[in-house]
């Protein structure tokens, strides 16, 4: 299989699917660990609650794969966020895939609404395959309460009320906090890159 | 900073998109999905279908052109419409909808917003809100597909929006009666109030007649989108213009 979406049990999983179908790539939706582990690219999605995601994860027996895989991952949204040691939601501490160093906890939107939602502007802070092409006038869609600050990994931050990790990257695993699937022209560039990163 | 949306709203009967004025008589605006494509071309920044026949009809809204829509679209949109359980509001997310909104079912049973915000996370729920003027109160009405079936709440509206806040609404679309379809521009007091009691995004939807209208919405009511139908179905905005108009007048707007 060349493009693997993780079966997350998560609700953009179609979206994300159709994404690739757009690029004229065809994505095979799957919580088979072997289908996952022989991938040439492996997307993980995810929408909602984090104790949701990780916990569909345990009971498929998928912890062990994602956090042993060699190939291309990227993680979308709370696909991003499970990619984290830790995160804090609703008051409980969650343990993520622990694949990229850091602590995704609440977005301190100071007096703007909460959640984030809507397109906001990448600002790229490392060239990196993922990001080739964008440029600071690109947006791209959010939507999120949770977020992981900026650190080292952070390959393009964005701002609301406090900065965060837009797009970060550690070894073979990308993660963007928002939906590729749902921005438009920018979403295409980075999930086209993506399959154009050499494996 | 995050852009002020711009947002077609479609309504949708029998699988085609319709459009009526104060919610009534309805007429024929066009194909689902052109219209969907036809409004990304031109930028819109996210698009809501409200299936306005479907809590007075007990009918669902098709997930064939949802799942239509979310093959061919590549920005986010949301779907209204007889949503009134986990189950219901499920069938639209995994056809691919990124935002259910839920209106009169919520009025109905308020306990409904609770579930689905402990199901898919605050995110993805919009509580849709129509509101009527008498007599200098705002007051909440349900069931506004068929003017028949129209029912007053005896809800204030800005006390049920800070319960479905409460309960865990996402967002807030206000949806003001006394401007919808006339393009007298938007209910700039009305939108004001909200805002100030509104921590999640709030929408506004009713009154859109001019790009000067939009301007005013997002300057005096601060409001996070601006949502619109007849001034784009009928092509009295091009958004590609009211975009650039918006942008000279320095709000933040994706291009």
């Amino acid at each position: 299989m060349s493009l693997v979406i993780v079966d997350t049990g998560c609700a953009n999983l179609s979206s994300v699917a159709f994404a690739f179908e757009r690029l004229g790539v065809a994505p095979t939706i799957s919580k088979d660990a072997n289908i996952i582990r022989t991938a040439k690219r492996v997307i993980l999605p995810g929408v909602g609650a984090a104790p949701y995601a990780l916990r569909n994860i345990e009971t498929a027996g998928l912890r062990d794969t994602l956090t042993t895989l060699i190939q291309p991952v990227l993680g979308i949204c709370l696909g991003m966020q499970i990619l984290f040691e830790t995160l804090t939601e609703g008051g409980e501490k969650l343990d993520g895939l622990g694949l990229i160093p850091g602590e995704v906890e609440k977005l301190d939107t100071l007096t703007l609404p909460s959640p984030h939602m809507g397109w906001n502007r990448l600002d790229i802070r490392q060239t990196d395959p993922l990001t080739k092409g964008l440029t600071e006038q690109d947006y791209a869609y959010f939507v999120h309460s949770y977020a992981a600050p900026v650190s080292d990994k952070t390959l393009a931050a964005s701002n609301h009320g406090s900065e965060f990790s837009a797009i970060v990257r550690k070894d073979n695993v990308w993660g963007c906090q928002f939906h590729p699937e749902r921005s438009s022209q920018t979403g295409a560039k980075i999930l086209k890159n993506f399959m154009e990163i050499s494996t | 900073m995050l852009a002020r949306r711009i947002i077609p709203c479609l309504d949708v009967r029998d699988g085609r998109v319709v459009k009526g004025v104060q919610f009534r008589n309805h007429e024929d605006v066009g194909d689902i999905l052109d219209l969907a494509i036809r409004y990304r071309d031109e930028g819109a920044d996210e698009l809501v279908f409200y299936d306005i026949t479907a809590s007075t009809d007990d009918r669902k809204v098709s997930q064939d052109w949802v799942k239509k829509v979310s093959r061919n679209i590549d920005i986010p949109f949301c779907v209204a419409g007889g949503i009134d359980s986990v189950e219901a509001a499920d069938a639209r997310l995994s056809a691919g909808a990124d935002k259910i909104s839920v209106n009169s079912p919520a009025l109905s049973r308020p306990d409904l917003i609770n579930e689905l915000s402990d199901t898919f996370g605050v995110q993805c729920i919009v509580v849709g809100v129509d509101s009527f003027e008498e007599n200098g109160t705002y007051r909440v009405k349900s069931h506004t597909g068929r003017e028949d079936q129209t029912r007053e709440t005896g809800r204030e509206t800005l006390l049920w929006i800070k319960e479905a806040i409460r309960r865990g609404a996402g967002e807030i679309v206000l949806n003001c009666m006394n401007q919808d379809g006339v393009r007298q521009g938007y209910d700039i007091s009305q939108l004001k109030a909200a805002r100030d009691i509104c921590s999640v995004p709030l929408i506004a939807s009713g009154g859109a007649g001019s790009m000067l209208h939009f301007d005013e919405v997002f300057k005096q009511a601060n409001v996070d989108g601006a949502l619109a139908a007849s001034v784009f179905h009928k092509s009295v905005i091009a958004i590609p213009d009211l975009k650039s108009y918006l942008i000279n007048q320095e709000h933040s707007i994706r291009p």
